[in-house]
C-alpha cells in the first residue's frame, strides 16, 4: 500500500470512529450520573433510520440532524424515567428498547430503503488542509468529524476542570452524599441521560447522512455498534479521552480487516469482520479480572515480591464504575 | 379492590397501553391498524395450518424462554442465548453430517444429535459462565461478544468447509435426507417429538425452581450472592451450573430448529428465538407457570406478521414492535401501579 | 443563630419517629441530644438539616420560620450536618471532595480550595492532605474534612451525630477542643449522643429524647442517674460482668499475616477457648475486620497458618471452615448477611442441613415456627426478610446459625440496636458460651460493649496487632488511648 493511500486509510478511520466518539461519550456522560442505557445499539438504528426519512422529507440535513438527536434522548429519557419515577430495572427497560426501537426502525424505515439522501459535504479547513501528512489527516473532513475532535477535548474539560463536572462525579459515585450536599441528584440525572441520549442520537444520523448514506434496514452495518460503544464506555473507565481512545482503535481495526483480506485470502472475511467482537471481551477481560476474588486469593498464596508486582499490573489495568450505577435513588 | 381483579385491570390497561402505541407506529406508516391485527390474526390462527405453523415456532421459543428462567432466578442477564442456540443446531448439523451416511438407525442418529446440539449450547454457555465467574466480564457483554462469533461461526461454516456442492450460499447447508427430519404430523410440518421436547422441558423448569432446593438455593445466589455464600451455597459452582442448563435449553431449541424446521444449518438459525425468550421471561415476571401461553402468543405474533409484507407491503419486524411494546408496557405499568399503591397505604395509614 | 424547633412531627409508615417535639437551641453553644439508639435523635437532625422534610411543626432561625425542602436549602441557612457515616466520596480525592457542593462559578476554584483547606485545617491542628485519596482515611479524618468543608461554606449551625464512635482519643481531644472553640466563635454546635460522659464533658446543655418524644432537658453539673432514668424509663443495666468457664483452644493463630488494599497485619499469635469471648478494638479500618474474615477462610492470609480444633485450615475457603463448626455473622445485615425478598420460612430453609432434592415445606413450615418463638423474632414465617426490623433481622441471623458451633466470629453484633436487643443478642451470644462451649471472637466501634463482654481484648492500630489483653486489667480511657496508637511502636507519636 502506498503512502497515500495509507494516509487517506486513516483519515477514513478518523471519519468512521465519529459516530462511535459520540456515542461512547454520550454513554459515558449517563453512566457517570448513575444511569446505565442499555438502548443505545437500536437507539442509533432508529435516529439514523428517523433522520434520515426527515432529511428525504424536508431535504434539510440540520433537521435530520436535530430529528436524530431528539431521538435519542427521549428514549434514553425514557429509560431513566422509568428508573428514577418508576422504579423499574434500568438493565430491564434500556434492553427491551433496545430490541424496540431496532424493530422500530426496520417497520418504519420500510418505504425509504435504497432511497438517496442529502448527504453532508466535506469542508476542508483553508490553509491547514494544506500541510502535508496532517492536513489530509485532520482538516480536510466535514463539520461532524471536526466536531468528534472538538467533543472529546470539550467532553474532558467539562468533567474533570468544571465545578457542575464535579458535582456529576458526585452524584455517579455517592448520590446521597451528593443529595446532602445540595446536588439535585434525580433531575442532573434526567439531565445527563437526555445528553448522553442526544450524543447518542446523533451518531445515528453521523451514518445515514453522511459516513454510510442512507438507509439500508438490516445490511445497514450499523446493528451492533451500540453495543461496542457500550463496552467502550467500561474499557475507557469512564473516562471520555479513555472511551474516544478506544473508539478509534475499534474504527483502526475494522479498517485493518478491510485491508488486511485479501493478503490473507484463507482466512474467512467473517473471522476478520467479526475480530472486534472476541478482542472486547479480551478487553473486559483485563479490565475486570483484578476484581474477581479467586484472584485475590491466589495472589495471597504466591511469594511478597511476585504478588505485588502483579497487583501493581492489576492495578494499572482495572477500571472501577461509578460505586452508584444502575443504583435508583431516592430522594425523600 | 381485591387482588386478582386488580391485577386483571392492570394488565388489560398494560395490553391496551401497547396496542395503543403500536397502532400510533402503524397510522405513522400510514397503514390501518385494524388490517394489519386483523392480517396477523388470519395469518396465525386462522387455519389449522397457521397453527401447526405457530407451534413449529413455539417449541424453540418455549425452549430458550425455559433456561433464560434459571439464569435470570440465578440473577443472570443470559444474553448470550442467541449463540446457544446456534451453537446447538451447529453441533446438531455437525453430528447428523458425520453420521448420515453410517449403518446406524435414524432414530439413534437424531437421538445423538439432538444430545449433541443440547450440549453445544451448554458449552457456549460454560464459556459466558467461565467469563463472568472468573474474568468478571459481565455476563451481557460476554454473552454479547459470543453471539456475534457464533454467527461468524455459522457463516464460516455455511460458506467454508459444509458448504453446499457449488457455492456457497445464503440459502445455507445441504438439506439432511427425510429420514433423518424428525418425524412430523402427517400434512403439517409440526412435529410431535418436538412439542415433548418442550412440554417436558418447561415442566422440569418449573419443579426445579419452585420445589426444590437446588431452586431456592439459585434464587439466594440471584437475589444476594454474598450471603448465599455465608450461607453455605458454592456461589461458583451455582452460576456455572445455571449458566449450563440454561444453554443445554436453548441448545436444544438450536437442534430442534435444525431437525424439525429447516433440517439443515442456515446464517438465521436462531431466528431472533433468544431475544424473544428474554422478552416473554421479562413479560412473564420470571413466573414459570405463564411461560407455555405467553410463549405461544408470541410465538403466534411472529407468524402472523408474515402476512404483513405479502398484504399489506408492510415489514414483519411489526410483530418485534408490538411484543417490545407490550413488554415495556407491563414494566412500566407495573411501575405506576406501585407508585399507586403506595399513594394508597401512605392514605390509608393517614386516616 | 439560635434555632427553634416546634411542634416537630415525623413518621415513617405507623412509626412515630418523632412525637411532639419542641426545643430551642441558643446561639454559641454546644447543646446535647442525648436518648439510646432508636430515640429519634438522628431522625429529628436530619430534618433540622433538609435531609427529611417534617410531617408537622415549624423551624424558626432566629426567631423567624424557615422552609427547607432538600440539603441545599438548609446549607444556604447555614445549616450543616456531619452524619455518622461521613457523606463523602471515597474514590476521589480531599481536595475533590472538600469541593464538591461549593455553589458557584463554573470552573474549579482550585487555588482559593486549596489554601483554605490548609488554613482551617491547620486552625484546628488537623493534618489533611489534600491529594490524598479519602478512602485512606481515618473515620476521624474524614470527620476533620466535613467540618472544615462546612466551615468554608459558612456553616453556622452544625451538627455531629454520634462522631465519637470509632475514632481515637486523642482524635477526640482534637474534636472536643474544636467544639469548643467553634462555640466560642459563636456558632450553633449540636451533639448527638448515646454517651453520658461526653455530655458530660462537652455539653451546655442537654436534651433527652426517649421513643420519639423530648423527655426532658438540664443543665450541669449534671446529674447522671437523673439522665440515665430519662433516657431509659427505668433502670437498665447490662448487667454483671459474666464468663464462662473455659476449656480446651478452638482457635490458634500462629504468626498469621493477611494483607488487603491497603493495610497489612502480620504477627498475630493466639489461642482461643471454648466459651472464650475475644473484642477487637481500634478504629475502623485498622485491620479487625481482616483478622476476623482470616479466621473464616474469606481472605487467605499470605503468612501463617489458622487451626480450627487441631485442624490446620489455612489457605481453606470459608465452606470448608463451616464443615469445622465456625460461622461468620457480618455487620450489613441486609448488604451481606440475609437476602432481601426471600422469607424468613426461606431462609431458614436455606441455613438447614438439605434433606433430598425436594423442599418439604410442612416440616420447614413447623421449624421457622418454633424458632421465631425461641427467638422472640417479631415477623411471620412468610414475611419478606426485610420487612423485619434491625432488632429482629439480628435475631433472624441468630436464629439462623447452626447449633454446637465451635467458633462464632461476628463483626458489630449490636450495631444499631436498641439497648434492650442489643442486651438480648448478648445474653444469647453468652448462653452460645456456657452451654455450647462456642467461642466468640467480635469487633465493635463499642468500646463499653468490648470492655462489658470480652474475657480478652485485642487492640488495632495501623495494622498493628497487641497482646490479648485481659478485660479486666484495662477500661475506655486506657483503650481509647491505644487504639489512637499510645503503646504502639510507631516512629513518631501517634497521629491526628
Amino acid at each position: 500500500m502506498s503512502s497515500h493511500e495509507l494516509l487517506i486509510g486513516l483519515a477514513g478511520v478518523l471519519v468512521a470512529a465519529a459516530p462511535i466518539v459520540f456515542a461512547t461519550i454520550g454513554e459515558t456522560f449517563t453512566e457517570r450520573s448513575g444511569i446505565i442505557n442499555l438502548s443505545v445499539n437500536g437507539t442509533i438504528l432508529l435516529a439514523a433510520m428517523a433522520s434520515f426519512a426527515v432529511a428525504v422529507n424536508t431535504q434539510s440535513i440540520v433537521l435530520g440532524f436535530l430529528m436524530g438527536m431528539a431521538v435519542g434522548a427521549i428514549v434514553a429519557l425514557l429509560v431513566a424515567f422509568s428508573s428514577i419515577a418508576l422504579k423499574q430495572s434500568q438493565v430491564a427497560v434500556g434492553f427491551v428498547l433496545t430490541l424496540m426501537t431496532r424493530d422500530l426502525a426496520y417497520f418504519l424505515g420500510n418505504p425509504y430503503m435504497g432511497l438517496q439522501g442529502p448527504r453532508v459535504q466535506n469542508t476542508p479547513i483553508p490553509i491547514l488542509s494544506d500541510i502535508p501528512v496532517i492536513g489530509p489527516l485532520f482538516f480536510s473532513h466535514d463539520p461532524l468529524t471536526y466536531f468528534s475532535f472538538i467533543l472529546i477535548g470539550l467532553a474532558w474539560w467539562w468533567m474533570f476542570r468544571t465545578r457542575p463536572g464535579l458535582t456529576l462525579q458526585a452524584i455517579g459515585e455517592r448520590p446521597e452524599a451528593a443529595y446532602a450536599r445540595g446536588a439535585a441528584v434525580n433531575k442532573l440525572r434526567y439531565l445527563y441521560t437526555a445528553l448522553g441520549g442526544a450524543l447518542v442520537g446523533l451518531a445515528g444520523p453521523t451514518y445515514s447522512l453522511s459516513v454510510k448514506a442512507g438507509w439500508k434496514g438490516t445490511i445497514s452495518g450499523l446493528d451492533g455498534i451500540g453495543w461496542i460503544a457500550l463496552a467502550l464506555t467500561i474499557f475507557g473507565g469512564w473516562d471520555p479521552v479513555r472511551g474516544a481512545i478506544g473508539a478509534y482503535f475499534f474504527a483502526l481495526l475494522q479498517w485493518l480487516g478491510l485491508v488486511l483480506q485479501p493478503y490473507l485470502p484463507n482466512v474467512p472475511s467473517q473471522v476478520l469482520q467479526v475480530a472486534p467482537f472476541p478482542l472486547m471481551i479480551l478487553t473486559l477481560l483485563l479490565v475486570n479480572i483484578g476484581n474477581a476474588e479467586w484472584v485475590d486469593r491466589t495472589l495471597a498464596g504466591l511469594p511478597p515480591d511476585a504478588r505485588r508486582f502483579i497487583q501493581r499490573v492489576l492495578r494499572w489495568m482495572q477500571v472501577v464504575p461509578p460505586a452508584s450505577l444502575g443504583v435508583p435513588f431516592e430522594e425523600e | 379492590m381485591k387482588p386478582r381483579w386488580e391485577n386483571l385491570a392492570f394488565a388489560t390497561a398494560a395490553v391496551f397501553v401497547a396496542l395503543a402505541f403500536t397502532s400510533l407506529v402503524l397510522v405513522t406508516a400510514g397503514a390501518s391498524p385494524f388490517e394489519a391485527y386483523w392480517y396477523m390474526l388470519k395469518g396465525s390462527l386462522g387455519s389449522w395450518a397457521k397453527i401447526s405453523d405457530v407451534l413449529v415456532a413455539w417449541v424453540p421459543l418455549l425452549l430458550a424462554t425455559a433456561g433464560l428462567l434459571i439464569t435470570f432466578a440465578a440473577g443472570l442477564w443470559n444474553i448470550g442465548v442467541e449463540g446457544q442456540i446456534v451453537l446447538g443446531g451447529i453441533f446438531t448439523t455437525w453430528v447428523l453430517r458425520l453420521l448420515q451416511d453410517s449403518t446406524l438407525s435414524p432414530a439413534f442418529i437424531l437421538i445423538l444429535a439432538i444430545t449433541a446440539g443440547a450440549l453445544g449450547g451448554a458449552l457456549w454457555a460454560a464459556l459466558a459462565g467461565l467469563l463472568k465467574v472468573f474474568g468478571g466480564v459481565n455476563e451481557i457483554f460476554g454473552g454479547l461478544g459470543l453471539d456475534f462469533v457464533a454467527v461468524a461461526l455459522t457463516l464460516w461454516l455455511i460458506f467454508g468447509p459444509w458448504k453446499r456442492p457449488g457455492i456457497g450460499s445464503m440459502s445455507g447447508t445441504e438439506p439432511f435426507p427425510p429420514q433423518l427430519w424428525l418425524p412430523t404430523l402427517p400434512g403439517s410440518r409440526l412435529s410431535l417429538w418436538s412439542l415433548l421436547i418442550g412440554v417436558v422441558s418447561i415442566a422440569i423448569v418449573y419443579f426445579l425452581l419452585s420445589g426444590t432446593y437446588f431452586g431456592l438455593k439459585l434464587k439466594a445466589v440471584g437475589k444476594n450472592p454474598r450471603a448465599a455464600y455465608l450461607l453455605g451455597i458454592p456461589t461458583t459452582r451455582y452460576l456455572m451450573m445455571a449458566f449450563v442448563l440454561s444453554g443445554l435449553f436453548a441448545g436444544l431449541a438450536g437442534a430442534v430448529q435444525v431437525t424439525a424446521v429447516y433440517h439443515r444449518l442456515i446464517p438465521a438459525i436462531s431466528s431472533g428465538y433468544g431475544w424473544l425468550g428474554l422478552m416473554v421471561s421479562m413479560l412473564i415476571n420470571f413466573q414459570p407457570a405463564w411461560a407455555a401461553p405467553v410463549t405461544f402468543f408470541f410465538a403466534a405474533l411472529n407468524i402472523g406478521s408474515i402476512q404483513l409484507p405479502i398484504v399489506l407491503k408492510l415489514d414483519s419486524s411489526l410483530s418485534g414492535v408490538l411484543q417490545g411494546a407490550l413488554v415495556l408496557s407491563f414494566l412500566l405499568m407495573g411501575g405506576v401501579r406501585q407508585r399507586w399503591l403506595k399513594k394508597h397505604q401512605q392514605e390509608a395509614s393517614d386516616e | 443563630m439560635e434555632i427553634e424547633l416546634r411542634h416537630i412531627h415525623k413518621y415513617f409508615g405507623p412509626v412515630h419517629a418523632n412525637d411532639d417535639i419542641t426545643l430551642t437551641i441558643p446561639s454559641g453553644s454546644i447543646q446535647g441530644l442525648l436518648g439510646e439508639n432508636g430515640a429519634g435523635k438522628s431522625t429529628l437532625m436530619k430534618i433540622l438539616s433538609g435531609y427529611l422534610r417534617p410531617d408537622a411543626g415549624e423551624i424558626r432561625i432566629n426567631g423567624s420560620p424557615i422552609e427547607m425542602h432538600s440539603p441545599a436549602d438548609a446549607i444556604r441557612f447555614g445549616i450543616g450536618m456531619l452524619h455518622q457515616d461521613p457523606m463523602d466520596f471515597p474514590p476521589m480525592r480531599v481536595l475533590d471532595n472538600f469541593m464538591v457542593g461549593y455553589p458557584e462559578g463554573l470552573l474549579l476554584p482550585r487555588e482559593e480550595a486549596r489554601q483554605a483547606l490548609l488554613d482551617l485545617s491547620a486552625q484546628f491542628g488537623f493534618s489533611l492532605d489534600p491529594d490524598a485519596y479519602v478512602e485512606s482515611l481515618t473515620v476521624g479524618e474524614r470527620q476533620q474534612l466535613e467540618i472544615v468543608r462546612l466551615l468554608w461554606l459558612g456553616a453556622q449551625v452544625l451538627i455531629f451525630d454520634e462522631p465519637t464512635t470509632g475514632i481515637s482519643a486523642q482524635q477526640k481531644e482534637k474534636l472536643f477542643a474544636a467544639l469548643h472553640r467553634l462555640a466560642d466563635e459563636g456558632k450553633t454546635i449540636i451533639f448527638v449522643t448515646h454517651k453520658l460522659e461526653e455530655v458530660e464533658l462537652l455539653c451546655d446543655q442537654v436534651a433527652v429524647l426517649r421513643a420519639g418524644k423530648l423527655v426532658g432537658e438540664a443543665r450541669p453539673p449534671y446529674d447522671l442517674d437523673a439522665l440515665v432514668e430519662m433516657m431509659f424509663g427505668k433502670v437498665v443495666t447490662k448487667g454483671a460482668r459474666v464468663s464462662a468457664p473455659l476449656g480446651k483452644p478452638v482457635l490458634q493463630i500462629k504468626n498469621l499475616a493477611v494483607e488487603s488494599h491497603r493495610l497489612r497485619i502480620e504477627g498475630v499469635n493466639l489461642e482461643v477457648r471454648e466459651g472464650e469471648v475475644i473484642g477487637l478494638a481500634g478504629m475502623e479500618g485498622s485491620g479487625q475486620r481482616q483478622l476476623l474474615r482470616a479466621c473464616a477462610g474469606l481472605i487467605r492470609p499470605v503468612e501463617g497458618e489458622i487451626w480450627v480444633d487441631g485442624h490446620n485450615l489455612t489457605g481453606k475457603s470459608y465452606h470448608d471452615f463451616m464443615r469445622h463448626g465456625v460461622a461468620y455473622v457480618p455487620a450489613a445485615r441486609l448488604e451481606e448477611g440475609l437476602v432481601p425478598n426471600l422469607t424468613l420460612l426461606e431462609h431458614m430453609i436455606l441455613a438447614d442441613e438439605q434433606r433430598g432434592l425436594i423442599i418439604d415445606r410442612q416440616a420447614a413450615l413447623q421449624l421457622t415456627k418454633e424458632r421465631i418463638e425461641t427467638f422472640n423474632i417479631r415477623g411471620r414465617p412468610h414475611s419478606p426478610i426485610e420487612s423485619l426490623s434491625g432488632g429482629n433481622q439480628q435475631r433472624a441471623l441468630l436464629a439462623l446459625l447452626r447449633p454446637g458451633l465451635r467458633l462464632l466470629l461476628m463483626e458489630h453484633p449490636t450495631r444499631g440496636l436498641d439497648m434492650e436487643s442489643a442486651i438480648w443478642v448478648w445474653q444469647t451470644l453468652k448462653r452460645r458460651c456456657r452451654e455450647e462451649r462456642t467461642a466468640i471472637f467480635f469487633m465493635s466501634s463499642d468500646l463499653e460493649e468490648i470492655l462489658h463482654y470480652s474475657d480478652r481484648i485485642l487492640v488495632f492500630f495501623s495494622g498493628q496487632v497487641s497482646e490479648p489483653i485481659p478485660a479486666t486489667e484495662t477500661d475506655i480511657e486506657h483503650l481509647g488511648q491505644l487504639i489512637g496508637g499510645r503503646g504502639f511502636n510507631t516512629p513518631e507519636e501517634a497521629t491526628p
